[in-house]
């Protein structure tokens, strides 16, 4: 659909798919004149469209009922306790808070590098090879499973010389705090941001460029002033698909943020490092430990976390909706 | 800012320095990835040293293994590298396949569906839906396994004599690779569908005009030319699921069953009920051992087989797309 921003709308009344046309609806060529297989084929693909929508919607249902019925409005501020039962072990505050730690600090690490990437490989680009090897990088970090970036964090995070981002006893580096994991979470992110902002200057026309660089702007000013402010539909895009990759992610969580229930502060720090050096859980990994196959088996609770976190899942999507919508109002470069 | 209209003296955002900046910047991430690759393998290699190629053979229970390489960890004394993980690479295998299979049979209908097919009512429900599909956190997909496709296979697919049937060997409970492949379509299938309508997309309308007016039928267009025309999109998205399957860590450890076995097909379709274990799970699973330094060893060396898989195939999947660019596709 973004690829459709740079070329120019049909002309005349017919588009030029072969799709209904906007006018006239008998203009199309209707199926029952095929050949039974290819009726058979059509039907196969109206049924795997609905089972598509089924599933998504028997999802959203599914968890929504379950969530509503276990959420309680306590459980969102207060943090998780031992207990025997269910009703005694508290709420999972901590992991809410949690997650939109690993987020806020994930995406800024991400969003600045992952612009400044997307801006190299648009703009400068040279030499090269270095372009080249550049978007290999990109692609195959996309591809890394997170479980292995989650295995490299811990021996950056267990070196010496990090110690001081995390809890260090005796000279031991524990090597497992939300600065670990959001690093590590912000290189997830990273190909997304590139490749949605590299879209986004991609879709500039050339002669924009032009016309900045003839009153005497750098390319650098350019950039600023002028790209990036007109990509900014994209730039945004990229990172609310980041965030929901941070978000959504547990491995990276279960291994590089300790796993712990609730936030671990360390004792030798001020105020916001203490909790940032520490271990602590999110949203994900409660939803882990607290499903059958993990350590607390607590069904209901993972049930309501996961309507929690399913519900940020879904307004990140509609953010991106609504920020596509604007863009698409403001209209298109007319080259 | 002044600097703007002085490139030559501005001292902060000069054009050179800025360059300079960006470039490091870029040369950083690439050294990343460098490091990342170097130091998976430097901690990997004494796994691969002592096993050489057996690593990758068959040969006695994984956990037994596992547990044994470990505990000489903590001993300290003469570490025991032997491991053979053909029953996870083959668990891998089985999985990671059948949902590939299923995936792009659904995804190749679904996106000729959407492009071509679909009134506009239904395109505007499903790309959202698609969307959505693919941004629900693989935890909640594990967790939904978990809570109602495993136990509905438990319970109502497994029948009381396959389950005695294989008693003595391994319990039926639910916990499969049916379940672990039919979560794992739901998850890929997103993915693919978006890459293929891209590429479906781009094909140009004059192609399928020129089929039209020949009198071929829309359904045979669309599968003759634009589907043929669109291949390397779909062989792209196809590579690209394949790397994200065999990286799909949590939601496999949830449902998969978590016992090193090999289902063997042999044994008829009861195949698919029985449980098993992939090599991403398997480090999740042992994480707490990471401390034993044999275990660390043997556990970066999933990973290192994890990751030069996972990247092989992304790329192979970027130069798919690439091959695109020949028909004057952007996708």
């Amino acid at each position: 659909m973004e690829a459709s921003v740079a070329t120019p709308p049909p002309t005349g009344g017919r588009s030029p798919r072969m799709g209904p046309p906007k006018s006239g609806k008998d203009a199309v060529e209707g199926s029952a004149a095929w050949r039974l297989s290819d009726r058979i084929g059509l039907a196969i693909c109206w049924a795997l469209g609905l089972l598509f929508c089924a599933i998504a919607i028997a999802i959203v249902i599914y968890l929504m009922v379950q969530g509503l019925q276990y959420l309680k409005l306590s459980m969102l501020f207060t943090p998780a306790t031992a207990g025997f039962s269910q009703s005694q072990s508290g709420g999972f505050s901590d992991a809410l808070l949690g997650t939109l730690i690993v987020a806020v600090m994930g995406i800024s690490i991400a969003l600045p590098a992952g612009v400044g990437i997307a801006v190299w490989l648009v703009e400068y680009g040279r030499p090269a090879g270095l372009a080249r090897i550049t978007e290999s990088t990109i692609e195959a970090i996309a591809g890394i499973p997170s479980i292995v970036l989650a295995l490299f964090g811990t021996v950056i995070f267990s070196s010496t010389a990090l110690g001081f981002l995390s809890r260090t006893s005796e000279g031991v580096v524990f090597g497992r705090s939300f600065f670990a994991a959001s690093a590590m979470l912000s290189v997830v992110a990273l190909p997304l941001v590139v490749a949605s902002t590299r879209e986004g200057l991609n879709a500039i026309p050339r002669h924009v460029r032009e016309a900045s660089y003839a009153v005497g702007k750098t390319k650098i000013a350019t950039t600023r002033r002028i790209l990036l402010p007109a990509a900014r539909p994209q730039v945004a895009t990229g990172a609310m698909l980041g965030l929901g990759r941070i978000i959504g992610d547990t491995a990276i969580i279960v291994v590089l943020l300790g796993a712990t229930q609730n936030f671990a502060p360390v004792e030798n720090s001020a105020f916001p490092f203490n909790y940032l050096r520490g271990a602590g859980t999110t949203l994900t990994n409660f939803v882990y430990e607290a499903s059958p196959t993990g350590n607390l088996n607590q069904p209901q609770k993972a049930y309501a976390a996961a309507f929690v976190l399913l519900l940020l899942v879904l307004g990140l999507n509609a953010a991106v909706d609504v920020v596509h919508r604007r863009a698409r109002k403001a209209g298109t470069w007319s080259s | 800012m002044e600097e703007e209209y002085l490139p030559e003296y501005g001292p902060k955002w000069s054009d050179q320095r800025a360059e300079r900046l960006l470039g490091a910047l870029v040369c950083a991430v690439v050294g990343l990835l460098l490091a990342m690759i170097i130091t998976v393998f430097a901690r990997a290699w004494p796994s691969f040293a002592h096993n050489g190629l057996a690593w990758f053979g068959a040969g006695g229970s994984v956990e037994e293994q596992l547990n044994q390489i470990y505990l000489s960890g903590l001993s300290g004394a003469d570490y025991v590298y032997t491991f053979h993980g053909w029953q996870l690479i083959w668990s891998t295998f089985l999985i990671t396949g059948g949902a590939v299979v299923i995936a792009l049979f659904c995804s190749l209908f679904v996106s000729v569906f959407i492009v071509e097919f679909a009134p506009e009512w239904m395109r505007n429900i499903l790309q959202p839906v698609v969307r959505f599909l693919a941004s629900v956190p693989s935890v909640i997909y594990g967790l939904l396994g978990v809570l109602v496709i495993v136990p509905f296979i438990g319970n109502h697919l497994v029948t009381e004599s396959q389950k005695a049937s294989v008693a003595g060997v391994i319990s039926l409970s639910g916990y499969s690779l049916l379940a672990a492949v039919l979560i794992l379509t739901v998850m890929i299938a997103p993915l693919m569908v978006s890459i293929f309508s891209d590429g479906l997309r781009s094909v140009r309308p004059g192609w399928l005009e020129g089929s039209l007016a020949l009198g071929v039928n829309r359904w045979r267009t669309t599968w003759k030319i634009a589907v043929r025309t669109a291949r390397p999109a779909i062989v792209a998205g196809t590579v690209l699921a394949v790397a994200r399957a065999i990286g799909e860590a949590v939601m496999l450890a949830m449902v998969s069953g978590s016992v090193a076995f090999a289902p063997n097909p042999a044994d008829g379709l009861i195949f698919i009920y029985e449980p098993s274990r992939p090599l991403a799970p398997t480090i999740v699973k042992n994480i707490d051992s990471l401390g034993s330094p044999p275990a660390n060893a043997t556990l970066f060396a999933i990973a290192a087989v994890l990751l030069l898989s996972a990247a092989f195939f992304s790329l192979a999947g970027w130069v798919a797309r690439r091959s695109m660019r020949k028909y004057g596709a952007t996708a």
